[in-house]
């Protein structure tokens, strides 16, 4: 909606209902008897003042759009524009503004005013959708008085089995700025339906998810990741596999939105770690039309489909961030999606050196997926902080780390052959004869760091179909 | 009254109706396309067996990867040279 134009000379904004308005009603006609061109509008009573008369505005137009926060407000306009304001009551300020010298000898020097009606918390919200509402493009649907607006969202199918927050006018105006994005940019192509999504809309998604407006960025730069062909969501949607898209948080961001990468990282209890891994699937499940039992197919999934995201700890780890091996520069906020499932449990409570506890790594890294299986499918090793001070103590890099398990990951194909070990599954005997191979191809082990600061345990999160074959850790920066 | 907005793609299906099947499979060029599933050539080469025993000539096309849809250049050759076509969809 276009703002009302103010008239040039003179405005002042009161309201019947303030003290300190009552106590410049005087000021005002002091003012228009020296002949100045001088406009009132009132907020509550069009009879207050009686002189000079006022302009009606009770509906908070103007107030609204001049962004009024206090009355009795002065402006000064010239030409349309405005040039001065002062709030309260001031003489010094009122008599500068108004190029009237004395004025209301006989008040007080200052008074504070009162808050305008146009930000009072009760129906601030009811204006902006009023005024603003036109830049949301989205369908808008009217629910009777007696359909409830949670059990809606869960009949017309936009839930992941668990209760939305409705996502009302207000409550998407409030999202949309968590962004410096306009709402109608489009942010991706959305699988498997291919559908652009706009800012709007992942808004209006992320307020079902429980977010706040500061998480949108994220939540937004998770779109991105996801809707590229390296990170393949439309595959990792529909295969029968258990996996969906984990999201890692590097950077400030991660800290500004008090993430959580210590005690319970991979669990509940932190709204932003859960509302954005969330969002993010609301997102696909609601404009991308990926829906479980339709093209997603999976034979179990998993409760990380509902959300999983977690941020990494970077102050505590003796390794370059995850973001940074990304080729980010040190400091910059991202996001990394890999496609994963899990946690599972490395449990190593006796090694106090780096050898031993690689062992222990590689152990149950031989065991993503099936132990015979190579070269397929990738993972994630999350190190706690007690595991990585071992290693830390010791001066090996993440890249040793590494390097050390692709070695002891290099199995003899004699094991891995189909029938070995009286197990059917396993590598085709033509690839298997006489060579060692690789459990992970390169790039296919993603590290980092995180964890309470108790417990001799590091996590592995399983991944799906790796490389170009599949899907591909993808990171991305988050913009404001 | 409350007022939602609308979270979804706002999407309507476009309608096809589905090509004519084919009266006859004698001179027809049938496409088998494998979408690289492990195993998926087994039960492709039969098929393909079977439809080149009945008159057809059969082309063989594979999908890069099977996480993918087929890239729309493959889909667009196998409308160019073939008849129909025939998908292994599983393992």
């Amino acid at each position: 909606m276009v703002a009302p134009q103010l008239p040039d000379g003179l405005v002042a904004v009161v309201k019947r209902e303030c003290a300190t308005c009552m106590l410049v009603v005087p000021v005002l006609g002091e003012i228009a008897a020296r002949g100045r061109p001088l406009t009132v509008y009132t907020q509550d009573d069009p009879d207050f003042p009686e002189t000079p008369a006022p302009i009606d505005d009770r509906e908070l137009e103007v107030s609204w759009h001049h962004r009024i926060e206090t009355v009795p407000t002065l402006l000064r306009i010239e030409n349309g524009v405005e040039v001065a304001r002062t709030e309260g009551w001031s003489r010094h300020d009122w008599e500068t503004l108004a190029g009237v010298r004395p004025l209301g000898a006989a008040l007080p020097a200052h008074r504070p005013g009162c808050g305008s009606l146009s930000v009072d918390p009760s129906h601030s919200d009811e204006l902006r959708v009023r005024f603003e509402g036109g830049r949301l493009k989205a369908r808008r649907i009217e629910l009777g008085d007696i359909e409830d607006d949670i059990e809606t969202a869960f009949a017309r199918g936009w839930t992941d089995g668990l209760p939305v927050v409705p996502p009302t006018p207000a409550r998407v105006l409030n999202m949309l700025d968590g962004t410096r994005r306009a709402p109608d940019e489009v942010v991706a192509v959305v699988p498997p339906d291919l559908v652009p999504v706009t800012v709007e809309k992942v808004a209006i998604n992320a307020v079902m998810a429980g977010c706040l407006p500061e998480y949108l960025p994220v939540v937004l730069a998770a779109v991105k990741a996801a809707c590229t062909d390296a990170f393949n969501m439309h595959g990792l949607l529909c295969t029968t596999y258990f996996s969906g898209p984990v999201v890692v948080v590097n950077g400030p961001i991660a800290r500004d939105l008090r993430m959580n990468s210590g005690v319970n990282c991979l669990g509940q209890g932190n709204r932003a770690n859960a509302t954005i891994g969330r969002a993010l699937q609301l997102v696909v499940r609601n404009v991308g039309g990926g829906v479980p039992g339709g093209i997603d197919r999976a034979t179990f999934g998993g409760p990380g489909k509902l959300t999983f995201c977690f941020a990494e700890d970077e102050t505590g780890s003796p390794w370059e961030p995850l973001s940074v091996e990304r080729g980010f520069a040190p400091g910059a906020s991202t996001v990394s999606l890999f496609p994963g499932h899990g946690p599972s449990a490395i449990v190593d409570q006796i090694s106090r050196t780096p050898e031993s506890l690689a062992r222990s790594f590689a152990a149950k890294l031989r065991a993503v997926s099936h132990p015979k299986l190579v070269m397929g499918m990738g993972a994630m090793l999350v190190v706690s902080p007690e595991h990585a001070r071992v290693f830390g103590a010791a001066g090996w890099t993440k890249a040793r780390l590494r390097a050390e398990l692709d070695q002891l990951l290099l199995i003899d194909g004699s094991e891995l052959a189909r029938g070995a070990g009286g197990i059917e599954e396993g590598v085709p005997a033509a690839i298997a004869q006489g060579r060692k191979l690789p459990k992970f191809r390169d790039g296919d082990l993603a590290i980092v760091h995180a964890g309470g600061s108790a417990g001799m345990f590091s996590a592995i999160i399983e991944g799906w179909v790796s490389g170009e074959r599949g899907s591909q850790l993808t990171t991305t920066e988050v913009l404001p | 009254m409350t007022t939602l907005l609308d979270p979804t793609g706002e999407r309507r299906a476009v309608e096809r109706a589905a090509a004519s099947r084919l009266p006859a499979l004698t001179g027809r060029t049938v496409a088998v396309l494998d979408i690289s599933k492990p195993r998926g050539d087994v039960f492709l080469d039969r098929m393909a067996e079977l439809l080149t025993a009945r008159g057809a000539t059969v082309r063989r096309y594979a999908k890069p990867t099977f996480t993918k849809p087929a890239p729309a250049d493959l889909r667009r050759r196998i409308a160019e040279e073939c008849d129909g076509v025939i998908e292994g969809l599983a393992d």
